[in-house]
């Protein structure tokens, strides 16, 4: 037997009779399976997952189901085809060994494997102080079941409801306690709502949208502490700046934190910014060595990407967990040179107040940009992102039929400012500074991070402080 | 049924609104959210949604919901 | 006298019912320069491109050569009497912000309120009830005419109720927009003197349909009465109302692409159903296939087989060409539907076609303005012929074609029937 024969018999039987295990059962979970499936894989196929849930799609928590349109449970996922797996859900993985190739469950059952995804994604991080986030009323949002309690008790209706952090999600709860009619106070540290995600310049618009709508937009301030009452249930939040809102809801909305903490000690290389792979999903360990046997897809996953210099790409957008989910498996049964790789062009999008706000690229990657089509009065506009002289990204207001145009561009390492439009041009095509915080500063993380060059960097960690 | 909107690929065009607007909802001019999971008796309006959409950003359920050893 | 392009062979009217080897040959060149210094475009990834190009203006004003009329310029590319005989634009010769602003004025008045756009939804019924109509009045004969007993009169009849245009003046815009259609050539047929001999006549057809539909807002003014136009001339919605103009250039558009269309789809569809036994007999077997048949009938036999009023406002880099500034830019639906390298077996008839993101009805800000109606019309009318006319047999393949390039549809579609069932 030639040795080629040899790998191809190796990948055959591998597919046939062997054990792949998926640690996370969301998004990014449910299409690796179904695409292995899809491969041909007809070994055994485990998926583990914290919740008690089967797969459920997250983005409608914060719309739809928030405002009471959409029972929570009503998220669950279309299943694009069988996946004849074995089903562990409400139970975590608490721990990975290599060498002996075990997951390690939260109940100490060790679950083999031959090849292992980590599809963990993020949870909420929670308001820092234990004590004032254990107050009823004070809510994070990032489970169905979150989103239902949140739901039923923006339905009773509180007095007021404070958000704090105005980042997409953040921004997204207010506009649903407007579209309710609830009184909503937004306190976020940067200059503006959105900042972090789409600059200063964006950050003014989405700031006088929010105001518009009758949002009280509290910027440049943070709150220092949560107030309760005597049966425990949250009442006031007082600011920085000393002054104070009464509120009976709080939601905290301070971005995300990576599900990283089972992997300690796996020798992988998985960090605040998550686990460092390859762009075709294969990890690496801590010494920059990509692995041969786990692969990981979704919100944890940080790989490096050709348009933007190869600086590892964190995303935590959906289509990056579907089609990493899909780049992975689909190399998880197959071998070189049939390796396929997840070089996405970041896309992200959010509804609020009445306005599609969607983007293309990764904003903060530039340092300029300029408004090329429509009217930001109307806020019906494009605007575009460039770093020296090249467009990285893009943004639109209700212009989403417009963003494939300029998606072109940046694959393209196009020009910036991009050739013009011939019509319906803002008064002002001057590029300006895009206005991003200086990375120090403590606003909402950007869904989609430029993480440095090394597998296993943990410098651009911004750690929050602690009460 | 089950339905989800790849929401990156959706450009607004509310075909899916004017075909079902129990299920499909614009909020504004262009942003769209919708319910995941109608009635099984919205099936044809749904499909009728799904086939009309330009960017075919609107995926059905292939095959049916749970599988075995799945809680819910 | 140079050789004739593969573009031009296709608009030749001998080749109206199949022109389809000559856009193969099209695509050989995605953007073809054409003599006359339009640039013909022919592939899926290209002309989706251009559609989401902010430099490309749909306004034919913005271009010297097509803003041209052939009295000024007998070398001009496309003689156009509909748009020589209109004076304002309409939603479909125009670019944003006076686009987004007149469609999104025009949306509610078809679609319904933005919380429930049950409009057009509502109309099935009707539409349930005049297909059956027209069925049933087949009974006892045993050949018809699919596209004057069958394709013609439903969407006449849905359109003027919709938008509120009395059903007796059909005749009269029936004459007036087959006359327009008539003298409207691109091809190397254009000079010839038939059609020379059309184009007054074409003009001045468009001038009384033009007076017709401002006549009509007229009477609707401060009368309100049922339908779209009188809530177009009467309400104002946020957007406020537009010019009398703008109005009656929409109203025309309104009733002309309102149902033109959708009968060459309708005929197109018995047609190509006739030619595909075994497509015909899977879509007997599985009436529920009918939803993605209409969208794979839609790919096959485009309602419009191509744009005209495009030019580029800048230089344009596309396809290893550069559209020069000032071009006219035609953008061929009806050949980038049969792109093998979007479509697998583009000319193979598949219902069941995964990814069919075909292009028969545009994409981009000018996506088709009632491709929900139309949809739901063909569906309805589709599934009902499919399921209810008796071993219908095609009398003569290929049928006669109309004589308009664009708007490409047979003028009649006769069929033998065995006789119509409940």
């Amino acid at each position: 037997m030639t040795l080629r024969a040899t790998v191809a018999e190796l990948v055959r039987e591998f597919r046939a009779s062997g054990r792949i295990v998926i640690v996370g059962a969301s998004l990014a979970g449910l299409r690796a399976a179904e695409t292995l499936r899809e491969e041909g894989f007809t070994g055994s196929l485990t998926i583990i997952g914290d919740e008690p849930y089967e797969p459920y799609d997250r983005p409608p928590l914060s719309k739809q189901v928030l405002k009471g349109w959409v029972p929570a449970d009503h998220t669950k996922l279309p299943r694009m085809r069988d996946v004849d797996a074995d089903w562990r859900l409400g139970v975590a993985a608490v721990g990975l060994d290599r060498a002996t190739k075990q997951v390690r469950l939260a109940n100490g059952e060790q679950v083999p494997y031959d090849r292992l995804l980590i599809a963990t994604g993020t949870r909420a991080r929670q308001w820092p102080n234990p004590d004032e986030a254990a107050l009823q009323g004070v809510h994070t949002i990032r489970s169905r079941d979150d989103a239902a309690q949140l739901q039923k008790e923006l339905a009773e209706p509180p007095s007021r409801v404070v958000v704090i952090g105005a980042g997409f999600i953040g921004s997204e709860v207010a506009s649903v306690c407007r579209e309710l009619d609830l009184p909503v106070t937004v306190v976020e540290r940067g200059s503006a709502p959105l900042v972090g995600a789409l600059g200063g310049v964006i950050g003014e618009i989405a700031a006088q949208l929010q105001r518009d709508h009758g949002v009280d937009l509290r910027c440049g301030l943070g709150v220092s502490s949560l107030e309760g009452d005597s049966g425990g249930h949250v009442r006031r939040a007082h600011l920085s700046d000393g002054s104070a809102v009464d509120a009976d809801v709080v939601v905290a909305s301070l971005g995300s934190i990576r599900n990283v903490e089972w992997l300690e000690g796996s020798g992988l290389a998985a960090g605040f910014w998550g686990v460092g792979c390859d762009a075709g999903g294969r990890a690496f360990d801590i010494n920059g060595v990509v692995t041969d046997s786990v692969f990981v897809a979704g919100d944890v996953a940080r790989a490096p990407h050709v348009l933007y210099e190869y600086q590892f790409l964190a995303m935590e957008h959906w289509d990056n967990a579907v089609l990493g989910a899909q780049a992975a498996a689909h190399n998880m049964v197959n071998l070189e040179p049939h390796y396929r790789p997840h070089l996405l062009l970041p896309g992200f999008w959010s509804g609020q107040f009445g306005v599609n706000i969607k983007s293309v690229g990764v904003p903060p990657f530039g340092d300029e940009i300029v408004f090329t089509q429509g009217s930001v009065e109307e806020r019906h506009f494009a605007a575009a992102y460039g770093r020296r002289g090249r467009i990285v990204a893009a943004v639109a207001f209700d212009h989403g039929k417009w963003l494939e145009y300029y998606g072109r561009l940046i694959e393209r390492s196009g020009p910036f400012p991009p050739p013009p439009p011939g019509w319906d041009h803002p008064p002002d095509t001057k590029p300006v500074p895009a206005e991003f915080p200086d990375p120090r500063v403590p606003t909402a993380v950007p869904d989609v991070v430029l993480t440095g060059h090394a597998p296993s960097e943990r410098t651009a960690a911004f750690r929050p402080r602690r009460h | 049924m089950r339905i989800v909107v790849d929401l990156n690929r959706c450009q607004g065009y509310a075909q899916c609104v004017y075909l079902a607007h129990e299920v499909f909802r614009l909020n504004g001019q262009e942003a769209l959210t919708y319910e995941p999971n109608p009635d099984d008796e919205r099936r044809l309006q749904v499909e009728r949604a799904a086939a009309a959409c330009p960017v075919q950003a609107i995926a059905l359920d292939r095959v049916d919901g749970t599988e075995r050893g799945e809680a819910s | 006298m140079a050789e004739e392009t593969p573009w031009q062979q296709a608009l030749r009217s001998a080749n109206r019912a199949n022109p389809y080897p000559f856009y193969e040959e099209l695509r050989k060149t995605p953007v073809a320069r054409q003599p006359d210094g339009t640039y013909v475009v022919s592939t899926y990834r290209e002309i989706v491109t251009l559609l989401h190009d902010p430099r490309v203006s749909s306004d034919p004003r913005k271009c010297a050569a097509l803003a041209a009329t052939r009295t000024e310029n007998p070398e001009q590319p496309a003689a156009e009497p509909i748009r020589e005989a209109l004076t304002e634009p309409n939603i479909i010769t125009c670019d944003p912000p006076e686009h987004d602003r007149d469609r999104r004025a025009m949306m509610p008045h078809f679609a319904g309120p933005a919380d429930a756009p049950h409009l057009i939804s509502d109309l099935e019924p009707d539409i349930r009830r005049l297909v059956d109509g027209l069925l049933d009045d087949m009974r006892g004969k045993t050949r018809i005419d699919a596209v004057d007993d069958f394709a013609y009169p439903l969407p006449v009849t849905v359109i003027c109720k919709v938008l509120g245009v009395p059903l007796e003046d059909e005749p009269r815009f029936h004459h007036w927009i087959e006359t327009a259609l008539d003298a409207l050539d691109f091809g190397p047929e254009a000079a010839s003197e038939e059609i020379q001999s059309r184009l007054a006549g074409g003009r001045q057809a468009v001038q009384d349909f033009g007076r017709f539909a401002a006549d009509l807002l007229d009477r609707y003014a401060g009368r309100p009465g049922p339908g779209m136009l009188s809530a177009l001339v009467n309400e104002d919605g946020t957007e406020g109302r537009m010019s009398k103009g703008v109005l009656v250039s929409n109203a025309l558009l309104l009733i002309f692409a309102g149902h033109e269309t959708t009968v060459n789809l309708i005929a197109h569809s018995v047609l190509t159903l006739l030619r595909h036994p075994d497509a015909l007999e899977e879509l007997r077997r599985r009436p529920e296939l009918i939803v993605p048949a209409v969208e794979e009938l839609l790919r096959f036999e485009s309602s419009v087989q191509f744009w005209h009023t495009r030019s580029a406002l800048e230089d344009i880099d596309i396809a290893g060409t550069t559209i020069p500034k000032g071009a006219p830019i035609f953008l061929v639906y009806g050949s980038a539907n049969r792109d093998p390298q979007r479509f697998t077996d583009p000319d193979t008839l598949d219902f069941e076609r995964p990814d069919n993101q075909h292009l028969g009805f545009s994409q981009g800000i000018h996506f088709c303005f009632g491709a929900p109606l139309a949809r739901l019309e063909v569906q309805v009318a589709v599934a009902e012929f499919v399921r209810r006319v008796e071993n219908p047999r095609l009398v003569e393949d290929p049928p006669p074609y109309r004589h308009n390039q664009i708007f490409r549809g047979p003028r009649h579609v006769l069929v033998d029937i065995d006789g119509i069932r409940d």
